[in-house]
């Protein structure tokens, strides 16, 4: 199963937003691959850098905001290399993005026919009615109803579940290889949610491309992920495959993070939210940024950084725990952190 | 394809509303229920239709010096009197119309074609960028508008070509700054990364997609400023830096008529009344427009 190719590699990817002369290191070396064909989710609460990492690959972070070093391998060039004019070709042809709020990702000047168009005049060149034929085209392969009808309608004459069909058309008009969803159903109510993520996962398995998924919601990421990043304060905590990290967190902090969330196959007494609150981008601790939170943080997890290390099995995480340097309780180390109402 | 005859005949009926169409009508609709706007909206139609047409349908002259017939109050022979010279005063209001008006329009016109686009990539690009632009702006802005369309034409000489320009130049920084500031709202909104997102360059994010959204308070300045226009136009043609005799711009006729305010008061009291009725006219118009343009305002 391992050793795919991989579409895109991101390795250790910095950006930082300069502030009256401070630097807010927003993503903070990050590093992750997404093997072709296949779903990569990336999970992590607000602030924790998952949507700037996923507008940096498309370098569409605007001032005060830049990219500050590290690799955005896609297909084995480096994007970070490209001219803005060679960007712009990959933009919504290549890699395409959508977006989390569908009422506002649509220009509500535009009928929905014109903005589908405009991906396929600036990548192809197409014409105002080869474009509308495809736009129509492109609505019934994201399954809505009487597409010849909507394609003259404006945005705001559409609800919010096809106003990201909309958007998903729009993403898919040049095929692209890659394509990042940016929180793609938070707006949208359970059921839709639910539509949408059914839509992209079929799409994915009819033109074959590769997905970035990024949520807060662990249970999008359960039911349509191959693999995970989770994030934590602009670094990537753990990496793995998404049955590894449900049946496995290894990371206090995914741990952390599943405890807080309600179980359907085990009887809980009460959930377990993770102390504290997330430092401010300014003031990050000096070693591990879960540390101060982390319920077996030692003096070596509050004064140095672990690495993001392989742990075998393609599993990589960034803890002192899973080291040889581990100087607290060996019997962390033996049973790790568990999942609550776990039987041991 | 195979569609049946009844989804057919509704695409095409969805095809003849035209969604352009659509929204004039609901525009419409909303000025309707604003009274004044709709009576300054008809008069501004009725003014325009009356410069163009008015100026083939009057009896008299408008410069054809006729001193047998001078200072003539309201008569049916001449509506409005003649002046000094014995020009029929109604004949020159309705010729004088079109210069008006035209001042108005172009000033706008070419204050808005330097301000928008100056005021959209200083609000996109940001930066030092702008703070160029925009200090410029305030440089423009610290003038007294009279003031500085004054100076700007004694340097340029007086002729209403010149005044346009003018009072165009004094147009910039408003246009400018509303631009400016619509263009920082929108362009913080997901669909201009979206379309960004879908490779577009950064003239046709501006061109395209923010400049549309951007319009509609434009459109209600531009009104608004028509009537400061107008008001300026014939301020400096008051003061004797626009429009040179015999042209009869009504600001320059007011002129005329000061020296003879008590033997003969409608030499000055119909050319006010003109400016008075156009200027209320866009000014009412221009308010309406604002609340049928913006959807908060919907009750």
């Amino acid at each position: 199963m391992k050793q795919e190719e991989n579409i895109l590699e991101v390795k250790d990817l910095r950006t930082s937003f300069f502030i009256e002369g401070e630097e807010v290191k927003a993503v903070d070396g990050v590093t992750f691959d997404v093997p072709k064909g296949q779903t990569l989710g990336i999970v992590g609460e607000s602030g924790s850098g998952k949507s700037i990492s996923a507008l940096s690959i498309l370098q569409l972070i605007g001032h005060p905001g830049k990219i500050v070093g590290g690799e955005i391998n896609f297909k084995g060039e480096n994007l970070l290399d490209f001219s803005e004019k060679q960007i712009r070709q990959i933009r919504g042809n290549k890699i395409s993005m959508i977006f989390q709020e569908p009422m506002t990702s649509l220009n509500p000047t535009y009928t929905v026919g014109q903005q589908i168009r405009e991906a396929l005049k600036i990548h192809q060149g197409l014409g105002k009615q080869k474009g509308t034929d495809k736009a129509i085209e492109l609505l019934e392969l994201v399954g809505i109803p009487s597409p010849q009808k909507r394609v003259t309608q404006y945005p705001f004459e559409l609800s919010g579940g096809m106003r990201q069909r909309v958007m998903i058309a729009m993403a898919l008009a040049c095929n692209p290889e890659l394509l990042i969803a940016d929180e793609p159903t938070t707006a949208l109510d359970v059921t839709i949610q639910a539509q949408i993520l059914e839509l992209i996962k079929e799409l994915q398995q009819e033109i074959g491309m590769s997905v970035i998924m990024i949520t807060h919601d662990l249970g999008v990421v359960a039911e349509t992920c191959d693999y995970v990043a989770v994030m934590y304060c602009g670094k990537v905590v753990e990496y793995a495959d998404v049955r590894t990290l449900f049946k496995n967190p290894r990371h206090p902090y995914t741990v952390g993070l599943l405890n807080s969330l309600p179980r359907s196959d085990v009887d809980q007494e009460e959930l377990i939210p993770i102390k504290g609150t997330v430092p401010p981008p300014h003031d990050m601790p000096e070693g591990c940024r879960f540390a101060p939170r982390c319920p077996f943080a030692t003096d070596l997890c509050h004064n140095h950084l672990p690495e993001l290390k392989d742990v075998g099995d393609g599993e990589q995480i960034r803890c002192w725990i899973y080291t040889d340097e581990w100087d607290g309780d060996p019997e962390v180390k033996v049973y790790e952190p568990e999942r609550t109402s776990e039987n041991k | 394809m195979n569609q049946t005859a009844g989804e057919a005949s509704e695409t095409l009926k969805e095809k003849q509303e035209n969604p352009k169409i659509k929204s004039l009508k609901d525009f419409y609709k909303r000025l309707k229920k604003n009274i004044p706007a709709l009576i300054g909206f008809y008069t501004i139609v009725f003014l325009v239709i009356v410069s163009i047409f008015g100026p083939m349908l009057t009896v008299h002259p408008y410069d054809t010096v006729n001193l047998s017939d001078r200072l003539v109050g309201p008569s049916a022979e001449y509506w409005f009197g003649t002046d000094h010279m014995g020009r029929d005063i109604f004949t020159r209001i309705i010729h004088g119309m079109s210069l008006t008006l035209m001042v108005g329009f172009f000033s706008v016109i070419l204050g808005g074609v330097v301000g928008v686009p100056l005021g959209i990539v200083s609000g996109y690009y940001g930066g030092r960028l702008d703070n160029l632009i925009m200090r410029f702006m305030d440089v423009l802005l610290a003038f007294p508008g009279i003031l500085l369309a004054l100076a700007i034409v004694s340097v340029l000489g007086g002729s209403l070509q010149n005044v346009i320009i003018a009072v165009a130049i004094y147009a910039i920084p408003g246009f400018a700054r509303i631009a400016r500031g619509s263009t920082l709202a929108t362009k913080k909104l997901e669909y201009v990364d979206a379309i960004k997102a879908l490779g577009a360059t950064d003239n046709r994010v501006i061109f395209k997609h923010i400049m549309p959204n951007v319009l509609s308070p434009l459109i209600v300045n531009a009104t608004l400023y028509i009537a400061t226009a107008i008001l300026t136009a014939a301020g400096l043609s008051f003061l004797g830096m626009g429009a040179q005799p015999p042209t009869p711009e009504w600001g320059a006729m007011l002129n005329d008529g000061r020296d003879y305010m008590y033997q003969a008061g409608h030499i000055a009291f119909f050319p006010g009344v003109a400016i008075v009725v156009v200027v209320l006219a866009f000014n009412i118009f221009g308010d309406g427009l604002r609340d049928a343009l913006d959807p908060k305002m919907k009750k």
